[in-house]
């Protein structure tokens, strides 16, 4: 029986750029060249090395984000995943954790899943919840922030690097795993890979055909609301001094007038 | 008055700081009612009562250790059903991210993660949080539900404030999904003796420059004389010098010590992700140009080699 993975990716705007946020306070995506999350390349390649284990098996890459967010599809696609859902309505915008996620969960159903994995955080929203909220939402176990994981007879097992401890994980399928960037280095996508992700198939879904309504996604539906974004003043600039022989004394001097030593 | 209630980190009974922190911040909103769970989860009683909870709920199965997250999930709803507070506080960790998470969808309520203050508004509690690499400062509510909000370590004082720290046994009954994620195993991280690395007050940092496993003595060096945590850059995890659990930036620990110290660390995006909200920043780095610059307080632009034993030996000298 074929295993069913999909892979939930996020087109961001690209970190080196001069990210900022717009007049309604929602992140301006226009100014700054966006890609797909690199957090999520991750997650993309974990589900390539399982399919490869899996006698049989088909990887959705699922996005939900505007008309560029096709990037970041084709992106996974030319890595080697199958095919393509992008959940794209213009009443989406400004849509916070729990509207993506509610998306998110509504997509997944319907594309039908045996594994759904998730990058351990985007790198815009840097929230790291959206895996964990999307397990709650699919009543699914969450084996989250792995750094390596094997699917196996019906089960997945991983392991866990935490703050105190690392741990050893296992549930069985369905279930939703978010993987680290400790799982392995993701792969280029080979010139035949982007020559032959032109080829496969993208579905587009709108609110309609997962059966939302407007009011609860974008700006009306979240439950969060940013009131103000002002960008840090540059730091004034500091003491530099050229290390002349004299240089850990002179920062040692810096250290004990700023009472740290 | 209104309640707000606290979930408790700690390791067998020992509340760790930032817990302490969010008490300061929960005393703004409201009486903090404080939930610990697990073993010891009664001992933590006392230090709680000192910092300002008016009751401590506790619970202890060995489902909290058995399985991922989920029971602790559980918990914490039925504490939020028995006390109906104005505010969820949960300490960012990542364990303490997903519980928050799951507990919001429960009780149908936003979330805010992160926030590295918090104060009490006329809409409820607005939170301060760091976005884009702390480059932009926002300030947010929640319109809906409980207000669930994850907090950074170092974001508040620890202050003392002694309540009555009442001692409640709450009554959990465990969901279907409960059991959902088994921990086969568990492997305690070896302990350096060193501050935790999210709660100390100085972190001494190493990247690339550092060159060498055996090269981090001269980091430890420098960390130990100052009583810091020791950091590192992903270049130098990646490398095998340095165990990852001290990798400091996005896919790292994110840090707000009152001091910085990064020794031959150029200042990419994603380490700055991690260390931008320092109170002081000092770098020492044999390139000018290199981005850490801008960032830093005070800066040495010479080789780490020479720079960090001296200062070191300075650093124990007047220490005398
Ligand atoms: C600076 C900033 C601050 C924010 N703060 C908040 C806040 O406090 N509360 C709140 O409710 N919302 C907040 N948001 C909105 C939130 O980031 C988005 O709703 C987002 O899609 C989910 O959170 P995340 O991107 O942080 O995901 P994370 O939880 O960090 O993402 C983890 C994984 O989820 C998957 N994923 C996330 N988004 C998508 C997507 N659109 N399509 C497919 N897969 C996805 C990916 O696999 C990703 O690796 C914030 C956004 C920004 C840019
Ligand atoms: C998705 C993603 C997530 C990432 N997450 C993180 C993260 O969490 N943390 C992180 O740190 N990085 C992260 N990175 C990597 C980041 O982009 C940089 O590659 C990394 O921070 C570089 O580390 P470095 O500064 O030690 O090395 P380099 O950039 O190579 O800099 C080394 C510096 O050392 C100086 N130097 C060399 N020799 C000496 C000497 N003898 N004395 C003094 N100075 C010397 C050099 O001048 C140089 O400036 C991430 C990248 C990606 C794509």
């Amino acid at each position: 029986m074929s295993l069913r993975i999909v892979v939930c990716v996020k087109y961001v705007p690209d970190a080196t750029g001069d990210r900022h946020f717009a007049d309604d306070l929602t992140v301006d995506r226009d100014d700054v060249d966006g890609l797909l999350s690199e957090l999520d390349e991750y997650a993309v390649e974990q589900a390539l090395q399982i399919a490869d284990e899996a006698d049989d098996a088909e990887i959705t890459v699922l996005t939900v984000g505007g008309e560029d967010a096709k990037d970041a599809l084709r992106k996974a696609l030319s890595m080697g995943a199958d095919k393509a859902v992008h959940v794209e309505d213009d009443d989406l915008h400004g849509s916070d954790v729990m509207a993506t996620s509610l998306v998110l969960a509504k997509a997944v159903e319907k594309t039908g899943y045996d594994l759904v994995i998730c990058g351990m955080a985007s790198t815009d929203g840097t929230m790291a919840v959206l895996p964990a909220i999307l397990a709650e939402r699919l009543n699914i176990p969450q084996v989250t922030l792995l750094s390596e994981v094997k699917v196996e007879d019906g089960t997945v097992t991983g392991r866990r690097d935490g703050d105190s401890a690392s741990e050893q994980l296992q549930a069985s399928l369905p279930a939703l795993v978010s993987v680290t960037d400790q799982s392995g280095e993701a792969r280029y996508p080979s010139f035949k890979g982007i020559m032959a992700a032109k080829k496969k198939p993208v579905e587009s879904l709108d609110l309609e055909d997962l059966e939302l309504e407007a009011g609860e996604v974008g700006l009306a539906g979240s439950w969060t609301q940013v009131d103000s974004a002002t960008q840090r003043p540059a730091r004034t600039a500091g003491t530099i001094v050229k290390d002349e022989g004299e240089g850990g004394k002179q920062l040692a001097e810096y250290l004990a007038s700023q009472k740290f030593i | 008055m209104a309640e707000v209630l606290v979930y408790v980190d700690h390791v067998d009974g020992a509340v760790r700081k930032p817990t302490l922190e969010l008490l300061t911040l929960a005393r703004r909103l409201g009486d903090p009612v404080a939930l610990a769970l697990g073993a010891g989860a009664e001992n933590t009683a006392g230090v709680l009562a000192e910092h300002g909870a008016v009751k401590v709920l506790t619970s202890d199965a060995p489902e909290y250790a058995d399985f991922l997250v989920v029971p602790k999930v559980d918990a914490l709803q039925a504490a939020h059903e028995l006390v109906s507070p104005v505010a969820v506080l949960v300490p960012s960790s990542a364990e303490g991210k997903e519980i928050a998470a799951r507990l919001a969808v429960r009780i149908e309520s936003g979330i805010i993660t992160d926030a590295v203050d918090l104060e009490a508004g006329t809409e409820g509690p607005v939170a301060t949080q760091a976005a884009f690499a702390a480059s932009f400062t926002t300030k947010s509510r929640i319109t809906k539900g409980t207000p669930v909000i994850t907090v950074k370590p170092n974001s508040a004082p620890v202050e003392a404030a002694p309540a009555a720290g009442a001692v409640e046994a709450l009554a959990v009954s465990f969901s279907d999904t409960a059991t959902g994620t088994k921990v086969l195993s568990r492997t305690p991280r070896e302990s350096t003796g060193r501050p935790e690395l999210t709660e100390a007050a100085i972190v001494v940092s190493g990247g690339r420059g550092v060159n060498g496993a055996e090269n981090f003595a001269i980091i430890e060096a420098l960390a130990d004389s100052l009583g810091a945590a020791v950091g590192a850059s992903r270049a130098a995890v990646d490398a095998g010098w340095y165990p990852h659990s001290n990798q400091v930036g996005q896919t790292g620990k994110s840090v707000s010590p009152q001091l910085y110290i990064a020794n031959g660390i150029s200042g990419a995006i994603q380490h700055r992700a991690g260390m931008q909200t320092s109170k002081t920043i000092v770098a020492v780095n044999k390139d000018a140009e290199a981005p850490i610059f801008d960032l830093v307080d005070y800066g040495i632009v010479g080789d780490l080699f020479q720079v960090v034993p001296q200062l070191t030996d300075e650093v124990n000298t007047r220490k005398g």
